[in-house]
C-alpha cells in the first residue's frame, strides 16, 4: 500500500469548486490557481509537479472510476493524444479563455451589460442567475466568474465523458494546462539530454 | 518479485500526466524533466499497473535479457 501524502485528497477540492460555484458564483476565480499554479511551476521550476500531484481533476477522475464500473483499461483513440489534436484543442482553449477575458472588458468598460448564466459546451445557456446577488462585486468580476465557472465545468463534464468511454485519466491526454506546461518544459530543458523531443 | 517483463514508456508519446507513477506499486517511475516518464528496470516488477492506467497508452513491456 503506498503512502498517502496530502495532495492525493485534492480531488474532494474539485469537488467543494463546484458546490461554492452553486452557492456564489464568484469564487469561480479560485479556479485560477488550477490556472496559474501549473504554469508558474513549470516556468520555475521546470516541472509538471501540479500534473504529477496537484490536479484534484484528474485524481477525480481515478476515484469516480474505481467507483463505477466500465472500460477502464480501454485505451481511447490515438488521435486524442496526437501533437495536432492536443495543440489544436490548446489554441481552441485559449481562444475561449481569450472570449471571457474580452467579454468580461467589455462589461468593465461599459460596452455590455452583465450576463448571468453558464453555458456549457460553449452552446448550451444553464440558467445560473440565482448563484450571484447582484451588487456584490463589480460586475466585470462577475462576468468573468461566469465565463470561468463554464470553461472549468465542461472541461470537467469532457473529462468524464471520456473517462466513461475510456482509462480513468483520458482527459489527461489533450488537457489544455497539461499540453501547455509538457511545451514549457520541453522548451526549458532543451538541450539538455534526451529532454526533448518534438514530434 | 521481478518477472521477466519490465515496463518500458514511448518518450516521443508520453504526455507527462504522472498517472502511471502514480499507479506504480514499487516506486519505479518518475517523470523526467516534466517531460516523459522514465521506468527503472531494476524496480520494476512488471505487473503492469502503468501500462493500463496510461491514458496516451505509450508504455510498453519489454524482455529482460539475461
Amino acid at each position: 500500500m503506498k503512502k498517502k501524502h496530502w495532495y492525493d485528497w485534492l480531488w474532494i477540492w474539485t469537488i467543494i469548486y463546484f458546490l461554492l460555484g452553486f452557492f456564489n458564483i464568484l469564487f469561480a476565480w479560485l479556479g485560477m490557481i488550477d490556472f496559474l499554479l501549473p504554469l508558474l511551476l513549470a516556468v520555475f521550476g521546470g516541472n509538471k509537479w501540479f500534473c504529477n500531484h496537484l490536479c484534484g481533476r484528474g485524481q477525480l477522475f481515478t476515484v469516480i472510476s474505481a467507483k463505477i464500473p466500465g472500460p477502464h483499461s480501454r485505451p481511447a483513440p490515438r488521435w486524442l493524444s496526437s501533437p495536432w489534436f492536443r495543440y489544436g484543442f490548446l489554441v481552441f482553449f485559449l481562444t475561449m479563455f481569450g472570449n471571457i477575458v474580452f467579454q468580461t472588458y467589455l462589461v468593465y468598460s461599459g460596452a455590455s451589460t452583465l450576463r448571468e448564466f453558464v453555458k456549457l459546451f460553449w452552446t448550451f445557456r444553464v440558467p445560473w442567475g440565482w448563484a450571484y446577488t447582484s451588487g456584490a462585486a463589480p460586475d466585470w468580476a462577475a462576468q468573468f466568474s461566469f465565463g470561468f465557472y463554464s470553461l472549468m465545468l465542461t472541461s470537467t463534464l469532457i473529462g468524464l465523458i471520456v473517462m466513461l468511454l475510456y482509462r480513468p485519466r483520458t482527459w489527461c491526454s489533450f488537457c489544455p494546462m497539461g499540453t501547455m506546461t509538457q511545451t514549457i518544459c520541453r522548451l526549458k530543458h532543451r538541450g539538455k539530454e534526451d529532454a526533448i523531443i518534438f514530434h | 518479485m521481478a518477472s521477466k517483463f519490465f515496463a518500458v514508456a514511448d518518450r516521443k508519446s508520453c504526455v507527462s500526466c504522472g498517472a502511471c507513477f502514480r499507479e506504480c506499486p514499487r516506486d519505479a517511475i518518475r517523470i523526467d524533466h516534466g517531460c516523459y516518464a522514465v521506468m527503472d528496470p531494476a524496480l520494476c516488477i512488471g505487473c503492469g499497473k502503468c501500462r493500463r492506467i496510461c491514458p496516451a497508452d505509450c508504455i510498453g513491456m519489454e524482455e529482460r535479457k539475461a
